[in-house]
């Protein structure tokens, strides 16, 4: 995926890179994006045909060779005479070189930049949309630039977000303060709107204006730039870059629908979408991918994840991968869910007709928004469904009684229904059953039959506190039979509908975290027409049996508060949002997004509202420019100085020539030939010089001694360091302890064996690679199996755990398919704060405590009087922080630190201790939780002065 | 240049070896000096050949009293006729011999090595070796070998050796070395010349494996030793199949006379070992008709 947009990215910078403006620059004379610094040099060029004909006219030199076989040679002429020419490919060769040189020495220059000389004031405006957020540091390298250049020419500048307008004037600045500022501009995970045409409108002041578009078009675009135009000249940067937006995903005949949107419209790409949710540990994974195909030439493609309930449910949100924006991301709320709903009826005496059937107008109902599950209550039980419907079921076996009320206590709910069996046991006389949510009197009622007085019994309207508030009560709906409720203290609360006379018609009790309800009547039309109507399907909608499908109807929302949960920011992550105020329930039906309402997840009392970016029917266009207007790349282009390339290019072309001259006299050949082979021989082969470590010298190496490792990054830097970190770490635990590790190797988690390893350190970059599915399924294998690995995102935690940083970003990403258990930080009587050194403090080079390791079980005691909890088993699969451990530990080939840490000795005592908690690592990693053996315990006491 | 001595001690390990190479003596009558060859017939010599009635021109004291004694007619030992065959040498020592491709040495050297390790395993045969013109004529003994090592490590300046038929005794054999590659006529010359006199012997070719692969190409000039000769090319790769040719015919005709006057003809490389040679000239010199 990420080829597939990089790949887009650079053809579309290819193509459509907008030519550098011709400026009547006197010292450099431009051509397309070549600029030359002493141009009339190029006239030289001129005097290559001239070159070439004196070339040709001179053929190379002969050899004198001494040879006694001469005289048989007398007298033999040569079969052509063309080779006293020199051949023509030679001739083109040294062209080639001359050209070269002279070429490289009228100094050309790729994209040779220009000054932007202006005067005034200057306003550079960002998009700062969801959109841009995949080129956000892009945008942000060509804003600095931007301000480097005005900083030059002393222009007062202002950078103003189009989605996050100032409050009040243009806070113009210099330039160098802008830059120290740059980074609070931050992308918003809406699109700008009117406000801020209105805004400028506003303005009185003229200035000049750099526009960084997001390449996306919004409403009031184009009156914001006329309004723009009223105020000086607009210069537009924008990259032509390929936007997804995923929309909200359907759920439609057992298949969950993702559709996605794009922009521009070209060839046939096929992204993969993501579903992410957590496993049945909490850990959040990635669920199920597909691709989704948009055909060449359509904006809107769809596709369908055919997924088992259980997996279903758990997904939180749709990614596209490859792109990193909140439009790329559609979070899913209810509406997704489908609860599995368990059926039982008591057992069938008669050949009952269908319609008659206990079971069929439940199936009816809650087949279309529910997956039903029918079977023997043992194994119901097993597969944990959220509701399980008991209708007309009066005998229960103990154990299943037992089970059932387990199970309700855990959050399950149990449903049932009344009926000539229920009505006829002695269930709940006496006492209260624990699943029945009331006492039952025996018999039951009948009313308005043959044989009674009376009318059938209408229902009461909704009482306020009742879930089944605000249902409209229907004329028609009818009770002629019903059990009856033991009047009691606690049946009034009990009651969440009842009849129109005060009998209860639903009861409910709260049992554990689950609830059990019960229905007076049966589940059939037998003894009311209830389940006819289509009260009975919102009934059971509001008891949470089945879910509402999609969003709540606008009057339901209206009055409503929704408070916002989580919510995106731009780059499609989820941040917390209980901090921002609630919203009104009628803004979640259409929401318009901006500050007050920004995308996310919103709970109600009893239902998530998800506000995506992109709604069912967003379509995407492209930000289009009229001809007035210029349009500047985004990419930075750097000058680059060709000179150097061509004069090397001149020389291997003549090298190349001094080959070919030899072969074409003959000198590669003969006597000498050994020689020359050998020459190209050593040219061919210097490429693959690199020798291979064979798979078996590699295990050899790793297994003979004890080796510490770190994960090969790709960034030749952060590997260098990370092997000179581990070297001091090495050399350290040689010194100081028993054990004595052979030098660090890099390893390569996609070609070569982890198991060799017991301890792997892992620095984060922001562009390394993510692992391929076979080398997660190694990384499990080696976390599951007693591997640590320590991540270090080196930014010393700067924007608090893993959220902020690039780094951090990217070890979530990692890490979102590694199966690394619960975490927290290093609690203080951890095992890794005493296994060889006592330490509190886990320091690199900076010193944040924030050290994250596996949670200890919740059940984890601490002994009265013992300083440190009973923890005796595993080790730490992971460890996580930030403190650029490695950088600390470097030493160089002759053991000289590498880096300084601190300052004077406070830092060197710094380093002290972040060797002290390496090598308490590493014993952790060797000895495990050896030293929790309450043997030591007294010594520590004495130690820790207890 | 080779030492003498060097060149002789040289010789004597290739040598050494081999059995005492004995040439064949082809005519008895017209040779008149003595040498160690039965010839399967009484004459003078040493060695017993028979006892035969006493003629009456046998002297008396050549009758045999011993053998007489046990019978009542007188008896006259004969003794096998023995005869010693001299071999001339003829080793090219111009220019051209000097010639040697890398790693390989000079055709020159090879030339006197196997020449003088021939002469050596003859003299030790008991035969009477001397160089062709009137240099050293064919005697026998150590002495002979020493001088022959001097007169052979000298160096001619002309391009191309030509052999010298002269100082050839009738009926004798005879041991040319050259590589041949120079004007074909003098050759055939010497060689009718020795064969009218009865000379049989061996024409030994050694050449560099430069010369026999001619591994060239591109724009060369190609000259001879001396530099005498001279002929350019512009693209040498083209002439190495007719260079072959050439090199193969004059083959041809090296064996194609050698046929004709009863020689042996064998061509050797220098990258060689020196001892196949050696084995080589040890059967055509030993061999009989």
């Amino acid at each position: 995926m990420e080829h597939w947009n990089d790949a887009n990215e650079r053809l579309f910078s290819f193509w459509l890179k907008v030519p550098v403006r011709m400026e009547s620059d006197a010292l450099m004379w431009v051509l397309g994006n070549i600029g030359f610094t002493a141009p009339w040099l190029l006239l030289g060029l001129i005097a290559l045909p001239i070159l070439w004909l004196l070339l040709r006219a001179v053929p190379p030199a002969p050899i004198r060779r001494r040879f006694p076989g001469v005289a048989l040679l007398l007298g033999l002429a040569d079969n052509e005479s063309q080779t006293d020419r020199t051949p023509w490919w030679l001739l083109l060769l040294r062209l080639l070189a001359v050209a070269a040189v002279i070429i490289g020495f009228a100094g050309p220059v790729l994209n040779p930049q220009h000054a932007r000389d202006g005067r005034g004031n200057l306003v550079i405006l960002v998009d700062a949309s969801w959109a841009g957020a995949g080129q956000w540091r892009d945008k942000m390298d060509r804003i600095d630039t931007l301000l480097s250049e005005a900083s030059a020419s002393d222009r007062r500048t202002a950078v103003i977000s189009l989605t996050d307008l100032p409050d009040d004037d243009v806070p113009f600045a210099s330039p160098n303060e802008w830059q120290n500022r740059l980074p609070n501009v931050q992308p918003q995970p809406w699109l700008p709107d009117q406000a801020a045409v209105e805004w400028f409108t506003g303005l009185d002041e003229d200035f000049e204006t750099y526009w960084i578009s997001d390449g996306l078009d919004w409403d009031g675009r184009e009156n914001l730039l006329a309004t723009l135009e009223t105020k000086g000249n607009v210069t537009v940067f924008q990259t032509p870059r390929p936007i997804i937006g995923l929309r909200p995903a359907k759920f439609e005949d057992g298949e969950v629908l993702v559709s996605a949107v794009r922009t521009p419209v070209g060839t046939e790409i096929a992204p993969t979408i993501t579903a992410v949710g957590t496993d049945p540990t909490g850990a959040v994974r990635q669920l199920a991918t597909v691709p989704i195909t948009f055909p060449a030439g359509e904006a809107v493609a769809e596709t369908a994840m055919v997924l088992p309930p259980e997996l279903r449910n758990r997904i939180t949100r749709f990614e596209t991968s490859g792109a990193r924006s909140a439009g790329a991301v559609s979070l899913t709320d209810d509406s997704l869910k489908r609860r599995e709903v368990a059926l039982v009826a008591g057992s069938d005496e008669r050949e009952a007709l269908d319609l008659l059937s206990p079971l069929y107008y439940l199936r009816e109902a809650l087949d279309p928004t529910a997956d039903l599950i029918e079977g023997t209550l043992e194994d119901i039980l097993l597969a944990n469904p959220d509701v399980l419907i008991l209708a007309d079921v009066a005998t229960l076996t103990e154990d299943e009684t037992a089970g059932i009320q387990e199970w309700v206590e855990k959050g399950g709910m149990l449903l049932r229904f009344a009926g000539p069996r229920l009505a006829a046991s002695d269930l709940g006389r006496s006492s209260e059953d624990p699943l029945l949510p009331v006492r039952l009197r025996s018999g039951g009622r009948t009313i308005g039959g043959a044989m009674s007085w009376g009318e059938p019994k209408a229902l009461a309207p909704f009482d306020q506190e009742s879930p089944f508030f605000g249902l409209p009560v229907p004329n028609d709906v009818t009770v002629t039979s019903q059990v009856m409720a033991q009047p009691d203290p606690t049946l009034s609360e009990r009651v969440i509908a009842e009849l129109a006379d005060g009998t209860p018609l639903v009861t409910r009790k709260i049992t554990g975290e689950g609830q059990v309800v019960l229905v007076h009547v049966t589940a059939n039309a037998q003894w009311s027409s209830l389940p006819l109507s289509g009260l009975f399907v919102q009934m059971l909608e509001r008891l949470a049996v089945s879910t509402r499908p999609g969003t709540p109807e606008k009057e339901a929302l209206e009055g409503t508060t929704w408070l916002p949960n989580k919510v995106l920011d731009a780059f499609g992550d989820l941040q917390d949002g209980t901090a921002l105020p609630g919203v009104d329930g009628e803004n979640l039906l259409d929401p318009v997004l901006g500050p007050d309402l920004q995308p996310g997840l919103y709970a109600g009392e009893d239902q998530q509202i998800a506000v995506n970016v992109i709604g069912p029917e967003t379509m995407l266009n492209v930000a289009a420019w009229p001809a007035r207007i210029a349009v500047e790349g985004l990419a930075i282009t750097r000058e680059t100085a060709m000179k150097g390339w061509l004069i090397s290019a001149a020389i291997a072309l003549l090298l190349v020539d001094v080959l070919a001259s030899l072969a074409v006299g003959g000198r590669l050949r003969g006597p000498r030939a050994d020689v020359a082979a050998a020459l190209v021989l050593l040219l061919l082969a210097a490429p693959h010089a690199e020798a291979q470590d064979s798979g078996d010298e590699f295990a050899i190496r790793a297994t003979s001694e004890v080796v510490l490792a770190h994960v090969l990054t790709g960034d030749q830097n952060t590997d260098d360091i990370a092997e000179a970190g581990l070297r001091g770490l090495s050399q350290t635990l040689f010194r100081r302890t028993a054990i004595e590790p052979a030098d660090p190797i890099g390893v390569n988690i996609e070609t070569d064996e982890l198991a060799f390893f017991p301890f792997l350190y892992w620095p984060i970059t922001p562009n390394q690679q993510l692992p391929s599915r076979e080398a997660y399924t190694k990384l499990n294998r080696y976390l599951r199996t007693g591997g640590m690995i320590m991540f270090d995102t080196r930014d010393a935690n700067t924007a608090g755990f893993g959220s902020g940083s690039p780094e951090g970003r990217k070890l979530q990403a990692i890490a979102r398919s590694l199966d690394i258990p619960a975490l927290e930080p290093v609690p203080s009587d951890h095992i890794l704060t005493r296994t060889f050194y006592l330490l509190q403090d886990f320091p690199g080079r900076y010193n944040s405590r924030d050290v994250w390791v596996e949670a200890a079980p919740a059940d984890a005691e601490q002994i009265p009087g013992m300083p440190f909890r009973n923890l005796n088993d595993g080790v730490t699969p992971v460890i996580i922080g930030g403190n650029d451990w490695t950088r600390a530990w470097a030493v160089d080939e002759y053991g000289n630190r590498m880096f300084p840490v601190g300052r004077g000795t406070a830092g060197e005592q710094q380093r002290e201790y972040a060797l002290r908690f390496g090598i308490n690592v590493i014993m952790h990693v060797l000895t495990g939780n050896y030293k929790s053996d309450q043997v030591h315990v007294p010594d520590l006491l004495d130690r820790l002065g207890q | 240049m080779t030492e003498p001595l060097a060149l002789r001690s040289a010789s004597e390990d290739l040598a050494a070896p081999l059995p005492p190479l004995l040439a064949e003596a082809e005519h008895l009558a017209t040779t008149v000096l003595l040498g160690d060859h039965g010839r399967k017939r009484a004459g003078t010599g040493d060695t017993f050949w028979q006892y035969r009635p006493a003629q009456p021109y046998d002297e008396a004291r050549s009758i045999d009293w011993r053998r007489s004694a046990r019978s009542d007619a007188n008896f006259v030992q004969d003794k096998e006729w023995q005869i010693a065959q001299s071999i001339i040498l003829w080793v090219d020592q111009a220019a051209s011999m000097t010639f040697a491709s890398k790693n390989n040495p000079t055709k020159a050297e090879r030339a006197r090595t196997l020449a003088l390790a021939a002469a050596i395993l003859l003299i030790r045969g008991g035969e009477r070796v001397g160089l062709t013109g009137l240099r050293l004529p064919p005697r026998r003994g150590e002495a002979q070998l020493l001088k022959m090592a001097q007169l052979l490590t000298q160096d001619d300046d002309v391009d191309y050796g030509t052999p010298d038929a002269q100082g050839m005794l009738p009926h004798s054999r005879a041991l040319y070395v050259s590589d041949f590659l120079g004007d074909i006529q003098p050759v055939e010359d010497a060689l009718l010349r020795a064969a009218d006199r009865g000379v049989r012997g061996a024409l030994l070719q050694v050449l560099d494996p430069q010369e026999e692969a001619f591994p060239f190409d591109g724009r060369t000039v190609f000259e001879s030793m001396t530099g005498a000769i001279e002929h350019e090319t512009l693209k040498a790769g083209d002439l190495k199949e007719r260079y072959l040719e050439r090199l193969a015919q004059r083959k041809d005709r090296l064996s194609y006379l050698a046929r004709m006057t009863g020689w042996q003809f064998y061509t050797h490389h220098t990258e060689q070992n020196a001892t196949a040679a050696l084995l080589w000239l040890y059967g055509a010199l030993e061999r009989r008709k």
